[in-house]
């Protein structure tokens, strides 16, 4: 490992999303953005919805969009598991839009049948997508 | 003696029987090569999961949390994975079997996916909680949460005690196993035996709080399980159907092969018939 660079693993179930040595990766935890470089303290921490940064230096910064998960901080680096990962680019700005608009939709009318807790992620899914695009 | 005509009509039968069995064996061996990608790709997950949780049982004191302690055991849950179409040799037998022989005892509730299995255990007046059919080919992972947090809706309500789960274990393309598993309660044990690089466990912190990481991690890694037992036992369903009608077409050869045979005698016979007949009436003219 590269002088004061951190191992960063992002796994998703289905891929393996980003394996290499990073300066400094920012994570929405449940508590707050947390930037996470090397020599940190060990620790587990759960994510909400949000946006990673993965910064190197000389480098574009990589953006990602995070849907919940944890991240593991250990000695041999950081090591975030999570159900649903994205890349900027991978992001469909159209469709989070119509998401958006979707949900919105459902939480005003309020229906009787309404899952408000599947509306609220689903929004702040779309809001998550939107921001990091724009 | 069966009749020529008979024969013949019997070979075309096999014939077209073989023709049948070897196209789902290629159907089967393409579609397994591609089962066995996503079972590698699966693999990775679950494996940093299972340390994850494995590091911090070791570091932590939280034996104490729900998922943890055991319970007295009233009624047992054991969710079952098979497939949801026959044609594929023992691997949805098996796989009941196993799950069936986990509760010889007590009370047992079955979740089953695949219709296969549904319909072993319904046959055997079994009950059945939940079934879901039409995933086991191509299991998402948004089937396995869903399926997942009803599961363990049911454990926190007191429906279960106790969670098994039986699926097939990928040992090699021509062979594999059916297995049963424990989900929940996590048994402590089991993880310790995972080597964790950590030095000094103590020191870890957790955010927000020890409690509300395993509370979120445990589901998470049932999920994971579950997800990654149904893409196993996806690729093994496939290899279990190529095994199973690669077999059935060499049968099929075999029996053709054998019909010819009888179908060559009879007809030699009959020509040698012919021929002694032609013989003896010109014989009678002369």
């Amino acid at each position: 490992m590269a002088e004061n660079k951190i191992a960063l693993k992002v796994i998703t179930p289905v891929r393996e999303m980003f394996s290499g040595d990073v300066d400094m990766v920012i994570m929405r935890t449940k508590s707050g953005d947390v930037g996470i470089m090397h020599g940190h303290q060990p620790m587990v921490t759960v994510l909400d919805y949000g946006v990673m940064r993965i910064q190197n230096e000389g480098e574009d910064e990589k953006t990602a969009a995070v849907f919940g998960g944890f991240a593991q901080i250990g000695d041999n680096g950081v090591t975030v598991l999570t159900d649903i990962a994205e890349w900027a680019d991978e992001i469909d700005l159209a469709r989070a839009e119509e998401a958006r608009k979707r949900a919105e939709e459902r939480l005003n009318k309020r229906s009787a049948d309404l899952d408000v807790l599947r509306a609220e992620l689903a929004l702040k899914r779309a809001l998550v997508r939107i921001g990091l695009k724009s | 003696m069966a009749s020529m005509r008979d024969i013949k009509r019997r070979i075309k039968s096999v014939n077209s029987t073989q023709q049948i069995t070897k196209a789902m064996n290629l159907v089967a061996s393409s579609k397994l090569s591609r089962a066995k990608a996503r079972f590698k790709d699966t693999k990775p997950f679950f494996r940093h999961t299972r340390r994850a949780i494995a590091q911090i049982m070791q570091g932590s004191s939280g034996a104490s949390h729900r998922y943890l302690q055991k319970r007295d055991v009233k009624n047992t849950c054991v969710m079952v994975i098979t497939g949801d179409r026959g044609l594929c040799g023992g691997y949805n037998v098996n796989v009941c079997k196993a799950a069936l022989n986990t509760v010889q005892d007590g009370n047992a509730t079955f979740v089953t996916i695949g219709s296969k299995g549904r319909d072993y255990l319904k046959h055997r007046n079994m009950s059945i909680a939940a079934g879901f059919r039409g995933i086991s080919e191509k299991p998402q992972y948004d089937d396995a949460r869903h399926i997942g947090e009803k599961v363990l809706k049911m454990y926190d309500a007191g429906e279960v005690d106790e969670i098994y789960l039986a699926y097939t274990e990928f040992v090699s393309t021509i062979s594999n196993e059916p297995k049963v598993i424990k989900l929940l309660p996590l048994d402590a044990s089991e993880f310790e035996h995972i080597k964790t690089e950590e030095k000094d466990l103590t020191l870890t912190i957790y955010e927000p709080s020890e409690e509300e990481v395993l509370d979120y991690i445990i589901p998470k890694y049932l999920n994971t399980v579950l997800y990654g037992a149904m893409v196993e036992s996806a690729a093994c369903e496939l290899s279990s159907r190529m095994t199973a009608m690669d077999s059935a077409t060499e049968n099929a050869s075999e029996m053709i092969d054998s019909l010819n045979l009888l179908y060559n005698r009879v007809r030699q016979s009959a020509i040698t018939q012919e021929i002694t007949e032609i013989v003896g009436g010109s014989n009678a003219l002369e």
